[in-house]
């Protein structure tokens, strides 16, 4: 039992930013029909901007925040300079742009930062707090709670706030939103920022426990996309119950079966969706009547 | 009609001037020099069959699509190059063809981001008066607007671009799909709105109902203007009779 929370926990964790990444994925598909495969530079980027910040004198809090600002403006650049001028081009094509972009991410913090394993202090010291015999650290609570605020606010923000319910109706339907004068292009922006953002904080609050480095964002992007892909691409709830169930599975695959197979597992679950379940868990049904 | 019979401007006070448009889909020329005039107050109809242009014009005039030649002069200014966002904020919206709801956003919602870039503080009463001239809408404000059936979409539709507080709406297709019942209860609620003041560019095929409530009429064949007069007087045409009217 205690084994079990445990790797219930540790899967808590990790799913958490999957979690996060996944509705990275979800916000830009939503807005603009593409799959961003930069989602996980996004996370390394808020991780690294963070230690190197902190490194060249910031403390820590103005160190994230300033990454998290630095990491949204890269994603607006990304829209502006490789994702806009593609306009109009099919689905693979952009899927390439996002890769060569998250390519082109990696060398540059590889050139601009290192190429060495970073950390950073735990946020609440590293005493591990028990519970029913398992135990959790403070910083695990740091992801989930983080996570969990992340989830809300957005919540909030696309079902309570104009510009959010702007950005959803561009999502469902472009012309009737260029219509009623929505500006497009800001949605865009603002959903490339958004997606960053939130990417980058999840990159803040794991390095703690996960350590980073420039290639930190390959795996993450693949385990939110299996995550996205599990819910149902395209719907933020199923991106956050797909997260944490590739988060746990991979947990429990670690701890039952081997930690070899742990980076298996998120995979294994791809081609499973793909061959049973292709629209994921919470796939769109249409309630559109023509 | 050659481009040298057509007096300068027919309307001095003209609300919306288009002025030889053209308008591509990438060598397929959709638009080949279009000249139309509305005046403040009018209700104008452009009658058309499939693919004369009619929805390629309106998406034009709205900003959705590039114009690559001639003028769309608004109140005295050239609006060709603006963004959409830009139009709607001077005052023209569009209920465009296939109503082209948000299925998913509920019924208010639609309506309300109608008017998303409104600051004024009317939005609430203009809420009330669209709901108060489509009661159904008010039944069902809490519900998906893509459960709704395809007259409610439309109303749903033309609510929403008057939640944009137009000076001149530009209406695709109101009637299409429709059942009679529903095709005249639309052209009512669109006779209703001329009469409260709203500037009207009507588009449509179902000519006879357009062109009845009509002030003025356009015929619009394969990207040009053919013909152009009063609603009765294209009604009474011969050569409008025989192509459009069925008679």
């Amino acid at each position: 039992m205690e084994t079990f929370l445990q790797f219930l926990f540790s899967g808590l964790t990790v799913g958490a930013v999957y979690a996060i990444v996944a509705l990275g994925f979800t916000i830009i598909y939503n807005a603009s029909d593409v799959i961003n495969f930069a989602q996980g530079e996004f996370v390394m980027l808020g991780g690294m901007c963070t230690v190197f910040f902190s490194l060249w004198g910031l403390p820590l809090p103005v160190a994230a925040v300033a990454a998290v600002i630095v990491t949204s403006l890269i994603g607006v650049a990304l829209n502006k300079l490789a994702i806009e001028p593609a306009r109009g081009a099919n689905v693979v094509t952009l899927i390439i742009i996002t890769i060569g972009a998250s390519i082109f991410l990696r060398g540059l913090a590889q050139v601009v930062f290192d190429k060495q394993f970073h950390r950073l202090p735990s946020f609440s010291g590293d005493a591990p707090i028990d519970v029913l015999g398992a135990t959790l650290t403070p910083q695990s609570l740091w992801v989930m709670g983080g996570a969990a605020v992340i989830v809300v606010v957005l919540w909030y923000f696309f079902t309570r706030t104009t510009f959010g319910k702007s950005i959803l109706a561009t999502s469902h339907n472009r012309l009737a939103a260029r219509l009623v004068g929505i500006n497009v292009e800001l949605v865009l922006l603002t959903s490339f920022a958004l997606s960053a953002a939130i990417g980058a904080l999840a990159g803040i609050l794991v390095t703690p426990i996960t350590l980073t480095s420039f290639d930190a964002g390959t795996m993450l992007a693949l385990k939110g996309f299996a995550a996205a892909i599990l819910g149902g691409m395209g719907n933020p709830l199923g991106a956050v119950v797909g997260g944490l169930l590739v988060g746990i599975a991979e947990a429990m695959g670690a701890g039952y079966l081997s930690s070899e197979y742990k980076d298996a597992v998120a995979f294994v679950i791809i081609l499973g969706v793909l061959f049973v379940l292709p629209s994921g868990l919470f796939g769109r049904r249409g309630t559109e009547r023509v | 009609m050659p481009d040298d019979m057509l007096p300068d401007a027919v309307l001095p006070d003209a609300m919306l001037k288009v002025e030889g448009l053209t308008s591509h889909y990438g060598r397929i020329q959709a638009l080949k020099g279009v000249d139309i005039e509305v005046a403040p107050g009018e209700l104008v109809a452009l009658v058309g069959g499939n693919g004369a242009g009619k929805t390629t014009l309106l998406r034009t005039l709205s900003g959705v699509q590039p114009a690559s030649g001639g003028r769309v002069v608004f109140e005295g200014q050239d609006i060709t190059q603006a963004k959409p966002h830009a139009r709607v904020k001077r005052g023209i919206a569009q209920v465009p063809e296939g109503r082209q709801v948000w299925g998913p956003l509920s019924v208010e919602d639609n309506l309300r981001l109608g008017a998303v870039l409104r600051r004024d503080r009317e939005i609430a009463q203009d809420l009330e008066r669209v709901y108060a001239m489509f009661p159904i809408l008010k039944e069902r404000r809490r519900q998906a607007a893509g459960t709704l059936s395809g007259g409610q979409q439309q109303m749903l539709a033309m609510g929403r671009a008057l939640l944009t507080k137009p000076r001149l709406l530009l209406l695709d297709e109101p009637s299409m799909g429709l059942a009679p019942i529903l095709v005249e209860q639309i052209l009512t609620s669109v006779a209703d709105l001329k009469r409260q003041g709203v500037t009207i560019f009507l588009v449509e095929q179902n000519a006879f109902a357009a062109l009845k409530i009509a002030d003025r009429g356009y015929v619009l064949e394969t990207g040009k203007v053919v013909l152009s007069d009063s609603g009765a007087a294209l009604l009474a045409n011969e050569r409008v009779k025989e192509a459009y009217l069925g008679v």
